[in-house]
């Protein structure tokens, strides 16, 4: 035992670097080319909101997936971002200071990073479920004060600011929302790619370890509790930017920003999207945000429907967005995919049936009672159904319950089919 | 001042006695499964707006049974079909599993009974003053509020003491697997665990309702301060449950009660200072920061004693 036993650093051959770089590098483009594409006012909004949830859902994820802790209070950090970054917007204009406004989201980042550093000690004393009531406690306790301390938080109404009155930055006066877009992109990127690079240092492995086997971490001389709260700090930063520029986007801090809705809110998307991989958050920011955008056109209880798809990843994918398409990669390389398509064909008719009962029968209930002197007519995928008549409530019932028998058995099909492919794919060398 | 002070603890006490019962169940339920019901308040909520509904339907007094033991079999339908499922993605994935639950609860309850308050009324049986102190009536219901919390609190000490039953959870409570490892069906009796302790937050919505305000969002209000109620008296300890729920019962009473202010006992700062965040903490009083004193409290526990004020286990 003389030499150390170490893992064989991983190889990195010229083809992986180049596929890395290639995909961040695509990342900037797709931000870069975006507005382009879609240029009406609406989607950068959009596009807009989705950034700031991207940088809110990562520096989530720093807490829930690397390093095991469910927060219950981050828009804390978020809310308090945004209104320092308001307050600094106006201190900026008011004393005419030269900072222009694509350095307003580090303060902040500065603000969320001193509240962490504040707030962080107690909170990460321990891990679980007591940290979990504890990030509750403490987002209850910074919102309702916000609501106390009015000269700073401006009561019920916010704080308001323009931030068009802050210096230009090489011509750009950030009033167009084209601009704040390219700002946005600016920061997500900048801040992806920070957080990303925090999981690659060896603070980021400890984190992880702290995650799985916080004893162990000990025996090795770690403290457990000052690696969890240097992982709190890290994301109350980045929630401090996210927050930040939330408020530049809108020009606007209310009491809002640090609510139980705003954090679950940001559990919603990091879980969605899926806490095991980086790129997880990413991709339930965006869905979780195009949802709320696109649900509230189409119906008044869109956040029964994102509370079920909620429930439905909890039960039957905890791995999120990220883990489903991430499950399929050993099959994909074994080149076994297509064994699983017939099974998904089949189990997709009686899974679409059951979802469309389910939706009939929340819109024909909201009709019915919620909007009594609303239209009782409802527009299910191109088909009317008039939510009066006792027809509709049949058919509504007979596929959610029909549908639902019948997904069970297809869904084993599903199953069955998995483990064909699996088998086929591990018979040639893939892990499966 | 004593007549503040009699009614405040009158009030207080009752406040309590329902956050035990309340957070009794929550106790009970995560000693034994180890998870943390978030939708506890929901369940709270769901028998409030079951109550009100059957009142209207059969009458006050049935409800007063039917609504609780229909909350307690939704209870149990979770237990059996969401959480003993999810169980194997471990704690966090519960937890979760109950916070969306808690989320869909308060949406199908504003998607059936709307947003506003329900005109849940006391029933006239027991309408009237029930004795007056110091020129003020005290409600008859009040009092049978009183009597049904204690009355439920000696049946669950009875019943977790003197009966068997009572014994296998009280060792569930301490050594869970062992319970197990000595042949009982663990699963039956966390799923009548779970059934019992919604069932109680139900009868608590329910003789809650009319004295408090039945509508949608009070799971939102009474959830996080419940869990204030279990972290401070100690997660897992149901005598610490009862010392914090009349705790803060009684603290949070007294201080809505209460107009003081630094400003009133040191007198009115300098005007020309100007509103400034100084200015706010000197006039604030001390009924508007009563809905943060139960925050406030859990900060200085969790800073002074993290384990609460009767807990033994780490978690």
């Amino acid at each position: 035992m003389s030499e150390p036993v170490t893992a064989p650093a991983p190889r990195t051959t010229r083809a992986d670097a180049l596929r890395f770089y290639g995909l961040w590098i695509a990342g900037a483009a797709l931000l870069l080319v975006l507005p382009l594409v879609f240029s009406s006012g609406g989607s950068l909004t959009t596009f807009s909101l989705i950034g700031i949830s991207i940088i809110f859902a990562l520096s989530y994820n720093i807490l829930l997936g690397q390093t095991g802790l469910l927060s219950f209070g981050h828009a804390v950090y978020y809310g308090i971002g945004g209104f320092l970054a308001i307050h600094g917007m106006n201190a900026i204009a008011g004393h005419e200071w030269p900072i222009p406004l694509p350095f307003v989201p580090l303060i902040g980042g500065m603000a969320g990073l001193i509240f962490a550093i504040i707030l962080g000690w107690v909170s990460t004393e321990r891990a679980g479920t007591v940290f979990a009531m504890i990030s509750l406690g403490v987002g209850e306790l910074v919102a309702s004060s916000a609501l106390i301390l009015r000269s700073f938080f401006g009561g019920e109404a916010g704080v308001t600011t323009n931030r068009t009155d802050l210096p230009a930055f090489f011509g750009l006066t950030f009033g167009p929302q084209i601009q704040i877009y390219y700002l946005i992109a600016a920061w997500v990127l900048i801040s992806t790619i920070a957080m990303y690079a925090l999981t690659r240092t060896p603070l980021g492995r400890v984190c992880n370890a702290v995650r799985d086997n916080p004893e162990r971490v000990q025996f090795i001389g770690y403290n457990p509790h000052v690696v969890r709260y240097i992982a709190f700090c890290f994301a109350g930063f980045f929630a401090g930017i996210a927050g930040a520029l939330a408020a530049i986007n809108f020009e606007i801090a209310n009491s809002a920003y640090l609510g139980l809705v705003q954090s679950g809110v940001v559990l919603f998307a990091t879980f969605i999207g899926g806490v095991a991989y980086f790129f997880g958050p990413i991709l339930g920011a965006i869905f979780v945000t195009y949802l709320q955008l696109g649900l509230t056109d189409l119906t008044a209880v869109w956040q029964l429907y994102f509370g079920i798809i909620f429930i439905g990843m909890v039960m039957f994918a905890p791995g999120g967005l990220a883990g489903l398409i991430m499950m399929h990669r050993p099959l994909a390389r074994g080149g076994t995919l297509h064994m699983l398509l017939p099974a998904y064909l089949i189990a997709a008719v009686p899974t679409l049936a059951l979802a469309g009962g389910v939706i009939l029968i929340i819109e024909t209930v909201s009709r019915y009672v919620v909007h009594a002197d609303a239209s009782t007519m409802v527009n299910l995928f191109g088909i009317p159904f008039d939510t009066s008549q006792p027809v509709t409530w049949v058919i509504a019932v007979v596929l959610t319950v029909g549908g639902f028998f019948v997904a069970r058995m297809t869904w084993r099909g599903i199953a069955a089919a998995w483990d064909r492919a699996a088998t086929a794919a591990r018979d040639k060398g893939h892990l499966a | 001042m004593l007549e503040l002070i009699v009614i405040s603890t009158l009030n207080g006490v009752l406040f309590g006695m329902l956050l035990f019962l309340l957070s009794s169940g929550l106790t009970i339920i995560f000693s034994m499964l180890g998870v943390l019901n978030f939708a506890h308040a929901s369940f709270y909520m769901l028998g409030a707006f079951f109550g009100f509904q059957l009142t209207r339907w059969i009458g006050f007094w049935p409800a007063l049974i039917i609504a609780p033991l229909l909350v307690g079999a939704i209870g149990m339908a979770v237990e059996r079909y969401g959480l003993r499922n999810t169980h194997k993605h471990g704690h966090v994935a519960e937890l979760l599993l109950t916070f969306g639950l808690a989320y869909i609860i308060e949406e199908i309850v504003q998607l059936i009974w709307g947003k506003g308050p329900m005109d849940y009324r006391v029933p006239a049986a027991l309408d009237f003053p029930a004795f007056t102190v110091f020129s003020t009536n005290y409600p008859a219901y009040k009092m049978f509020m009183l009597l049904i919390s204690v009355a439920i609190f000696i049946a669950l000490l009875v019943v977790l003491k003197r009966t068997r039953i009572g014994l296998i959870v009280q060792a569930a409570l301490t050594h869970p697997h062992m319970v197990g490892h000595l042949g009982h069906n663990v699963g039956q009796v966390f799923m009548l665990v779970f059934g019992v302790g919604t069932a109680l937050a139900a009868i608590a919505g329910v003789i809650a309702g009319p004295a408090l305000v039945t509508q949608s969002d009070m799971a939102m209000l009474l959830g996080p301060i419940l869990f204030v109620v279990v972290v401070v008296g100690g997660l897992g300890s149901l005598s610490g449950a009862f010392i914090a729920s009349l705790l803060i019962g009684l603290v949070q009473t007294f201080a809505v009660s209460m107009n003081g202010s630094l400003a009133s006992l040191f007198g009115p700062l300098d005007p020309s200072i100007g509103p400034s965040l100084l200015t706010d903490v000197w006039n604030v009083t001390i009924a508007q920061v009563a809905p943060i004193i139960p925050y406030l409290l859990l900060v200085l526990i969790l800073i002074v004693r993290p384990m609460g004020l009767m807990g033994t286990r780490e978690t």
